[in-house]
């Protein structure tokens, strides 16, 4: 039980950082608005509403980078990574903690995000939320494990859209297919064998990307 | 040549090419390598000298 | 050697050596999440280089399947690129990924955080084989019809002997660079080890 305890500990700590700290947060939403817009001009006049329900994902692909580049932020700035390492709880309780925070984040952005899509171009439909929600997870998941390794590295920031990128194409596929489709299912099925092989891998890797 | 010719000798080429470029440079490498462990076997006499 | 094929005349030859450059690159990119897995359990320092060298033929054979495929498509329908051709797109996240590694592991000071980082990576890679592929060919059939295909042939009994020749053909001589590979690279290591034995 102490597990969850930490896991819980750990996500509370960031969600309150943020909160004081409002720095992630309202960039996240401001980029997510603004991708949006110029989606809207690069749009050629034709476009079908597919076409529009493919680059909601793009949208939150890259709004997810955004937010994820600065998720291990407040352990590199202070030196507390080093910390929570030497911190008697598993690795992996603070993997799952910082993943927890990152899946709040995103979650309450799209809260916002959704909404404006839908006035701005296209009706969401139930089985897009639920892919967003389905994608959410892996994407959290994986990512928070490799912006750890981008921390690592000497290159940071800019290392971790090419890391992201080519994992990120199967979640793409999924959500759009889960809008686009008739056999949206399917989609999301495919979705739900992604977070849960990739959430395992990370889970039991993620001792290994942060140990000397 | 027909077409279908030149694109299967393209074909051929490339990996050829691919493989003569990736030996050429292990080439210079094991050249680099015999250069050094000349210069340490040098270091390694003067050494010996030294010591007596 | 081969009879050529009805369909697609001398370029469908080219199917001989792209299969079976793509069949080594999955095994080398396989051969480098097992030792980058030795790596993580066993910790023995050279499970690393071994793990590196694997992953760095299967970028170049995948390279290789790439350029090979593209020639093969533009043989056949006259494009240089076929998103329908699920194994040329699964080759292309696949050097997209494979790439990444490689800017990864160079960006990160040698050293034990350098090889389990690496090595963790290697095996996202080997999971995104299958995952992707099945991503891919969920795209294919609902965002993407099928309009071109590259078909291998339906082989008769030369041609399938032919095909195996090659697949040994290529398996040795990846095994072959790997080996060389690694050599010289270990003898690097131990040069520059004797090197500063030598000059403190």
């Amino acid at each position: 039980m102490t597990y969850l305890a930490d896991v819980a500990t750990l996500a509370r700590k960031d969600l309150r950082l943020e909160l004081r700290a409002r720095d992630t947060l309202p960039a996240m939403l401001l980029f997510v608005i603004s991708t949006f817009v110029v989606f809207h001009f690069a749009l050629p006049a034709g476009a079908d509403e597919a076409a529009a329900q493919g680059l909601l994902w793009v949208a939150l692909v890259f709004t997810a980078l955004l937010g994820l580049a600065r998720a291990w932020a407040p352990e590199r700035e202070s030196g507390a990574l080093e910390g929570l390492t030497l911190a008697p709880c598993d690795r992996s309780a603070i993997w799952l903690g910082k993943s927890a925070a990152v899946f709040v984040f995103l979650t309450a952005i799209e809260l916002v995000a959704l909404p404006a899509f839908a006035a701005f171009f296209a009706p969401v439909d139930l089985s897009t939320v639920g892919g967003v929600l389905l994608a959410n997870v892996g994407i959290c998941a994986v990512g928070t494990l490799l912006a750890a390794m981008a921390a690592a590295s000497r290159t940071r920031e800019l290392i971790l859209p090419l890391l992201f990128l080519p994992l990120a194409i199967p979640l793409v596929v999924g959500g759009v297919g889960a809008s686009i489709s008739e056999e949206a299912p399917r989609f999301l099925a495919f979705l739900g064998l992604y977070d849960a092989v990739f959430a395992i891998l990370c889970w039991a890797s993620f001792e290994y990307v942060v140990s000397e | 040549m027909s077409s279908g010719e030149k694109y299967l000798a393209a074909a051929y080429t490339i990996i050829f090419l691919t493989v003569l470029v990736y030996v050429a440079i292990i080439a210079a490498k094991l050249a680099r390598l015999e250069r050094e462990t000349a210069e340490l076997a040098a270091l390694a006499q003067a050494r010996r000298h030294e010591h007596g | 050697m081969a009879p050529e094929d009805a369909d697609q005349g001398l370029a469908q030859k080219i199917f001989y050596f792209h299969v079976p450059i793509a069949l080594t690159a999955y095994a080398c990119f396989g051969w480098g999440a097992y030792k980058a897995l030795l790596l993580l359990w066993r910790k023995e320092e050279r499970y690393d280089l071994e793990s590196y060298v694997a992953v760095h033929q299967g970028t170049i054979f995948g390279a290789l399947t790439l350029a090979t495929g593209s020639i093969w498509a533009k043989a056949s329908w006259g494009h240089w690129w076929l998103w329908s051709e699920n194994q040329l797109v699964l080759f292309l996240v696949l050097f997209l990924f494979y790439s990444a590694y490689f800017m990864l592991r160079f960006s990160i000071e040698e050293g034990p955080r350098r090889a389990n980082i690496s090595a963790v990576y290697a095996l996202f890679g080997i999971v995104l084989v299958p995952v992707s592929f099945l991503a891919i060919r969920l795209a294919e059939n609902v965002i993407h019809p099928t309009v071109f295909t590259l078909d291998g042939p339906q082989m008769t009994g030369t041609m399938f002997f032919t095909f195996c020749v090659a697949w040994i053909a290529v398996t040795a001589l990846a095994y072959a660079l790997y080996r060389v590979e690694l050599l010289g690279k270990r003898l690097d290591s131990n040069l520059r080890e004797l090197r500063e034995a030598l000059t403190t």
